[in-house]
């Protein structure tokens, strides 16, 4: 029982945590919550359904068709949205990712309806039987993919140059301009890998769940969101490590206390672990720069 | 020295403004290729300004800022960096998670020459030997001195022809305000311009070929640097000497 709630809990904090991925590294660089970022994995979720069932292509080529073009919107929501806003006060792009969440819901109820939809995949149903716990394909398929994602954006960002001049952005977007980094740029590739990881998010939720519908993006939002402050915002590591623990608290109340209260336990160690310790596990005490 | 060249820089009524208060009032000035100038004036006289303009980070801006005979008013900051200006501002701006190789691989983020962008490295290695010893450390453990000479390292990885700095002596022991002023004459020797703003007037003065003093937005007086260590406005003001 206990292991088996682990395996479910780290299933369900991996996407958690890709999730939070986009909200801590554009909030890294530009101080702001991108409120929209929910239901830009809700479409990531809708475009893998579409390639997969429409276009019929293998799964793994819905993966990459869906990272690329949610990776695209994330770009054009940038460009339309927040840009404009960058010398406004915090308030105003807050205001206008709330115009951008019901823009992207009322568009994927226009194409897609407002009915739930199923997953047409046989992939993912198989199940295997390790000691005591049972698991699933797209279990699997969840953990080692999402560990491939995080490692791959931790060696991209540790490693590259222009995984480094993001770094140096987020430290401090004047400077970083100042040493010739197109700091623009940086911010949209902030937004292209956080839209491209919550897709993939989205597409293996949907499998998991067997269940796609435009409001999705809602509850997976908070929560994700909810990792990225607990691990501490604007910290990549922060954002998996959050990510994670909110899985497994959320699999272990649910299990162990009561499945109505497994939200209300998350959120309660939130507000905890934010009076002890208001950066997060993971974030940096905000330094008053003179 | 050099003072027939041809100038460098050249700025002419530039204007800056912060809502309603405007910061900078017409001002012009140039520098010579080869040359060190000094901007003096108190604090907030409008120097720190007047850099952040030239390096494209004011956009609302009157006035133009030609750099080697182009004009690079309307330029964004990172390609007046790739087009030969690089800047060390105020308070250094090392960026303190990362580690001085990094701030240093940084520098030369412009550039795409590899094996002369690791010669370099060796030479500001030279310049400064504490930055070798603390290579693999955070810029931000490091102590004000050895911060500001990662700074002018970091900028002259980019190869700059014109180094713009902003109060490099500030919160510095004398000592090393003495050393960083070495390196800066080091690096002039070398061939890089330099457009030096300073409250520290004493020292710009003694480095420059020639000053600006600029007092609430506008340059009040212009001269070579010798006059001005002797000009009795800027003794009384900025020198504390008075007659």
């Amino acid at each position: 029982m206990l292991f088996q709630q682990i395996t479910n809990g780290l299933t369900i904090g991996m996407i958690y945590a890709l999730i939070a991925l986009g909200y801590t590294m554009v909030y890294g660089i530009l101080k702001i919550v991108n409120f929209a970022h929910g239901d830009i994995y809700m479409i990531g979720s809708f475009l893998g359904l579409f390639f997969l069932k429409e276009l019929q292509v293998p799964l793994f080529v819905a993966f990459i068709f869906s990272a690329v073009v949610t990776a695209l919107l994330g770009i054009t929501i940038e460009r339309a949205a927040y840009r404009p806003l960058r010398k406004a006060d915090r308030i105003v792009p807050l205001i206008s990712a709330l115009g951008v969440s019901t823009f992207l819901i009322s568009v994927a109820q226009l194409i897609w309806g407002t009915e739930m939809r199923p997953f047409p995949t046989s992939f993912g149903s198989k199940t295997y039987v390790v000691g005591s716990v049972t698991i699933s394909e797209i279990q699997i398929l969840i953990l080692v993919l999402s560990c491939l994602l995080m490692v791959g954006l931790h060696l991209f960002v540790k490693k590259t140059k222009i995984g480094t001049a993001m770094r140096a952005t987020s430290i401090n977007l004047t400077n970083a301009a100042l040493l010739g980094i197109n700091t623009n740029r940086m911010i949209s590739l902030a937004f292209a890998i956080g839209s491209a990881l919550a897709a993939c998010a989205g597409i293996m939720v949907g499998i998991y769940y067997n269940a796609v519908y435009p409001t999705m993006g809602y509850m997976a939002g908070i929560n994700a969101f909810t990792a990225a402050v607990l691990g501490g915002i604007g910290s990549i590591p922060g954002a998996m490590l959050g990510g994670v623990l909110l899985g497994l608290v959320e699999a272990l109340a649910g299990a162990y206390i009561s499945t109505q209260y497994k939200s209300v336990i998350s959120f309660a160690i939130l507000i905890i672990v934010l009076l002890i310790r208001p950066s997060g596990i993971l974030g940096k005490k905000e330094i008053n720069k003179v | 020295m050099m003072s027939n060249q041809q100038a460098i820089l050249e700025i002419e009524q530039l204007s800056v403004s912060y809502d309603a208060i405007k910061a900078v009032k017409g001002i012009s000035l140039h520098v010579k290729q080869g040359e060190i100038v000094a901007l003096i004036g108190t604090n907030g006289s409008g120097k720190t300004s007047t850099l952040q303009s030239i390096s494209g980070l004011h956009k609302n801006n009157q006035g133009t800022i030609r750099f080697e005979g182009k004009d690079i008013t309307k330029l964004e900051p990172h390609k007046i960096v790739a087009a030969g200006i690089s800047q060390v501002p105020e308070g250094r701006g090392v960026l303190a998670d990362l580690t001085v190789l990094e701030n240093l691989s940084l520098g030369a983020y412009v550039r795409k020459d590899k094996k002369n962008i690791a010669l370099d490295l060796q030479s500001m290695f030279e310049l400064f030997p504490r930055l070798a010893e603390r290579k693999k450390q955070l810029a931000g453990t490091m102590s004000g001195g050895e911060q500001q000479m990662l700074a002018i390292a970091r900028a002259l990885m980019a190869r700059p022809k014109l180094l713009l700095l902003d109060e490099p002596s500030m919160g510095l022991a004398p000592i090393i305000v003495k050393e960083i002023f070495q390196a800066i004459k080091k690096i002039n020797k070398d061939g890089v311009s330099i457009l030096l703003v300073e409250q520290n007037a004493n020292m710009a003065l003694s480095a420059a070929d020639r000053g600006y003093v600029m007092e609430t937005g506008s340059i009040v007086v212009e001269d070579v640097a010798e006059n001005l260590r002797s000009n009795d406005i800027v003794k009384s003001v900025y020198l504390g000497i008075s007659n």
